[in-house]
């Protein structure tokens, strides 16, 4: 019997999608920056988590540890049960493509590209089978609501709809993981709230999300919240 | 890959029961957002339950198949690789028309240089005639050391050798050249006893057949060239070569004018110029075969001069000793063109040189045009970079991208640029109204060639977009 076997039979215990054990990241240099000190986490399957802290406060170190990104200098980061700090790095690239979907602050739309390639971007990497990547691009973009601006450039359309093509772009390899980082930085309050309330729609359809931000309207959607202080994570009741 | 099996596999400690409960079943998690998501998790787990003795390397498979969550093959396969390949080289049509500038200069001069070379070469044969290429010399090839002065004639070329070889296939004109030993008799217009002159040389003093002008293309300036009959009378007649006239004094012959050489007058009958191949003879006075032998006891021809076909060079080498001297052709040193393609294949690697030298510059600038445009393209797609590495992209893929652009960029300026060539190859031919020659394998491997440039001028800029880093290719935005 094998390992995914075992996996698989045993349905219902599942791994949490993040586990952190006394994750450390140390930045080297006269003086020597400890940006993230022993920090435990654990997020499981269908959490919505915000971190929120000030700058400085080693929010984006966290945010690249988690998106693979970067690597801790010591302490173990499970991703899906899988363990990450040792991985070779085609293999963490494997991960990233196929388990993690990023929303950034400013959107990172390919200018020159539509809306579907744009989203079909994502599909690329993560293997997804070429003759579903059209549909379920197309199915991701009608689920944030732009089903009608599939052929339209970026630079055409309001910083709201990038945001929104950016989420479909990340939900649309089915990642385990949802990273937004300041995913409303970038937007008005209406387009803001339109974020957010699509952010809950995809939490109350099982997706696991974290969300960082110092934005405390933001923050306080978000079913967990964890506070970032100078390198230590405390969750806020 | 054994830490990631070992590490997979449910531990208690890793998986604390108190959350499994409060979580769905992750098969379920997005069935909601999209209807077929998580189809290709089963496709893996169905491969996977191929029995273990089966498979190799099972443990890497196992932890290999956990990371790819479905078929290898679809994760940037090579279409995908030259669909994103091609919109990176389509998004500034203005700049790639720039970049490959050089490589269709570079490659469209290689195949005009390489074309016209060819074409050129193919016309000498046609024009090459005139001197060299139809000029055979027969002489009587000689024992001992010239040099030492004690070299002997080993044969004589008999009298009539001019019937003997006009036989032969290729041979158009023949004639015999001697020179004549004029037993230090002076040449002279008026014969003037002046002891008190000083010794001058006078002109040359040769004989030749009555067919001679033509096989040394001599034209005729005035007068005539005596034919076989004078020979055979021995006439005393003589043909004045241009220059030697001059300082003669004689430029008309109505008058019927005569020289002297020693004692004995001839009449001019004519004055010759021209003569390509023996220009000596433009200096010299010219007496029949017969007269020579007549007046100063001429002994031997010296040698035969053939205008052959043009092309039939080796074949009369071959076939005038034995037409001369059945018993001992070996006697004779022949002077003979070499074939046609001898000479063009001559002609051809002298130029094949210069085209090196001048492609090889040429494409050296048309690579570094693109590595130039490469690398700089690099730079500004940091953020493309950075972004589809957070994609899942690895290194390699986002190096081979960018190896892939170049060549293409390459590529694409090596066709273009050879078919500029062809076209000018052509129409040069149209306009000097030749035949042109261009060898097909020669224009497809330019073409092939502007890949190669293309290749080599990414591989640099690949290597540095591989090198960058997610993390700060993400801070800068696209």
């Amino acid at each position: 019997m094998t390992v995914t076997e075992e996996i698989h039979l045993q349905g219902p215990v599942t791994h949490p999608v993040v586990e952190l054990a006394g994750l450390t990241r140390t930045f080297p240099g006269p003086p020597d920056v400890h940006a993230l000190t022993g920090a435990n986490l654990v997020v499981n399957p269908g959490d919505y988590l915000s971190i929120i802290g000030p700058s400085g406060s080693g929010k984006s170190t966290l945010l690249h540890i988690l998106g693979l990104l970067d690597r801790p200098t010591s302490g173990e980061y499970l991703l899906d049960g899988l363990p990450t700090g040792k991985a070779s790095e085609s293999d963490r690239s494997a991960l990233r493509g196929g388990r993690i979907g990023f929303v950034f602050q400013s959107f990172h739309l390919l200018p020159n590209r539509t809306v579907l390639d744009n989203v079909l971007l994502a599909t690329l990497y993560s293997g997804v089978p070429r003759g579903e990547r059209t549909k379920r691009a197309k199915v991701a973009l009608e689920r944030v609501g732009l089903g009608h601006r599939m052929t339209f450039t970026p630079s055409t359309l309001s910083g709201g709809e990038r945001q929104r093509v950016a989420i479909a772009r990340a939900v649309v390899a089915s990642p385990k993981l949802l990273l937004a980082d300041e995913p409303t930085g970038n937007l008005d309050t209406t387009n803001s709230a339109g974020i957010m309330d699509l952010f809950d729609e995809l939490h109350r359809d099982g997706l696991t999300l974290i969300v960082i931000t110092h934005d405390l309207a933001v923050s306080s959607r978000a079913s967990r919240r964890v506070r970032i202080t100078d390198g230590e994570l405390t969750e806020v009741a | 890959m054994d830490r990631i099996s070992t590490r997979g596999a449910p531990q208690p400690e890793a998986t604390p029961e108190a959350t499994a409960e409060t979580t769905t079943p992750q098969g379920d998690l997005l069935a909601g957002v999209l209807p077929d998501v998580g189809q290709e998790r089963p496709k893996a787990r169905r491969r996977l339950r191929v029995p273990g003795f089966l498979r190799r390397g099972r443990g890497e498979r196992t932890a290999k198949a956990q990371i790819h969550l479905s078929a290898r093959r679809d994760r940037f396969s090579v279409r995908d690789l030259f669909a994103e390949a091609a919109h990176g080289i389509g998004a500034r049509p203005g700049r790639l028309l720039l970049t490959i500038l050089g490589t269709v200069l570079g490659i469209g001069s290689v195949v005009v240089t390489v074309g016209l070379a060819q074409t050129a070469a193919g016309q000498i044969s046609a024009q090459f005639d005139a001197v060299a290429a139809t000029q055979v010399v027969v002489e009587p090839d000689t024992t001992g050391n010239s040099w030492s002065g004690n070299a002997q004639p080993k044969t004589k070329l008999p009298w009539d050798a001019p019937e003997r070889v006009m036989r032969l296939n290729g041979v158009e004109q023949a004639g015999l050249i001697a020179i004549v030993n004029t037993n230090s008799a002076k040449v002279t217009a008026v014969p003037v006893n002046d002891p008190s002159a000083s010794a001058s040389i006078g002109p040359a003093v040769l004989a030749t057949s009555g067919g001679l002008l033509d096989a040394v293309r001599g034209q005729v300036n005035t007068g005539r060239y005596f034919d076989d009959g004078h020979s055979a009378r021995a006439d005393r007649v003589v043909v004045l070569g241009e220059r030697a006239a001059e300082k003669l004094g004689i430029s008309r012959l109505e008058s019927q004018p005569s020289i002297f050489i020693g004692d004995d007058s001839y009449t001019v009958i004519g004055i010759v110029n021209a003569m390509e191949r023996r220009p000596d003879m433009l200096d010299a006075v010219i007496l029949p075969m017969g007269t020579a032998q007549a007046d100063f006891g001429l002994t031997r021809p010296d040698e035969l001069q053939i205008q052959i076909a043009t092309g039939a060079g080796p074949l009369v080498k071959v076939q005038a000793p034995i037409a001369l001297d059945p018993n001992g052709p070996e006697n004779f040193k022949v002077k003979a063109p070499p074939a046609g393609s001898d000479l063009r294949a001559n002609v051809q690697a002298d130029i094949n040189a210069i085209f090196l030298a001048l492609g090889g510059v040429a494409l050296l600038v048309g690579g570094l045009g693109i590595a130039n445009v490469t690398l700089l393209s690099v730079m500004e797609r940091r953020g493309e970079i950075g972004l589809r590495r957070a994609l899942g992209a690895t290194r390699r893929n986002i190096a081979w991208q960018f190896v892939v652009e170049s060549v293409v960029i390459g590529l694409l300026g090596g066709l273009i640029g050879a078919s500029i060539g062809v076209f000018v190859v052509v129409g040069v031919s149209i306009m000097k109204d030749w035949t042109a020659i261009l060898d097909i394998k020669m224009a497809l491997g330019a073409a092939a060639m502007g890949g190669v440039i293309g290749l080599l001028a990414g591989l640099y800029p690949a290597m540095k977009a591989a090198a960058i880093e997610p993390i700060t290719a993400l801070r800068g935005g696209i």
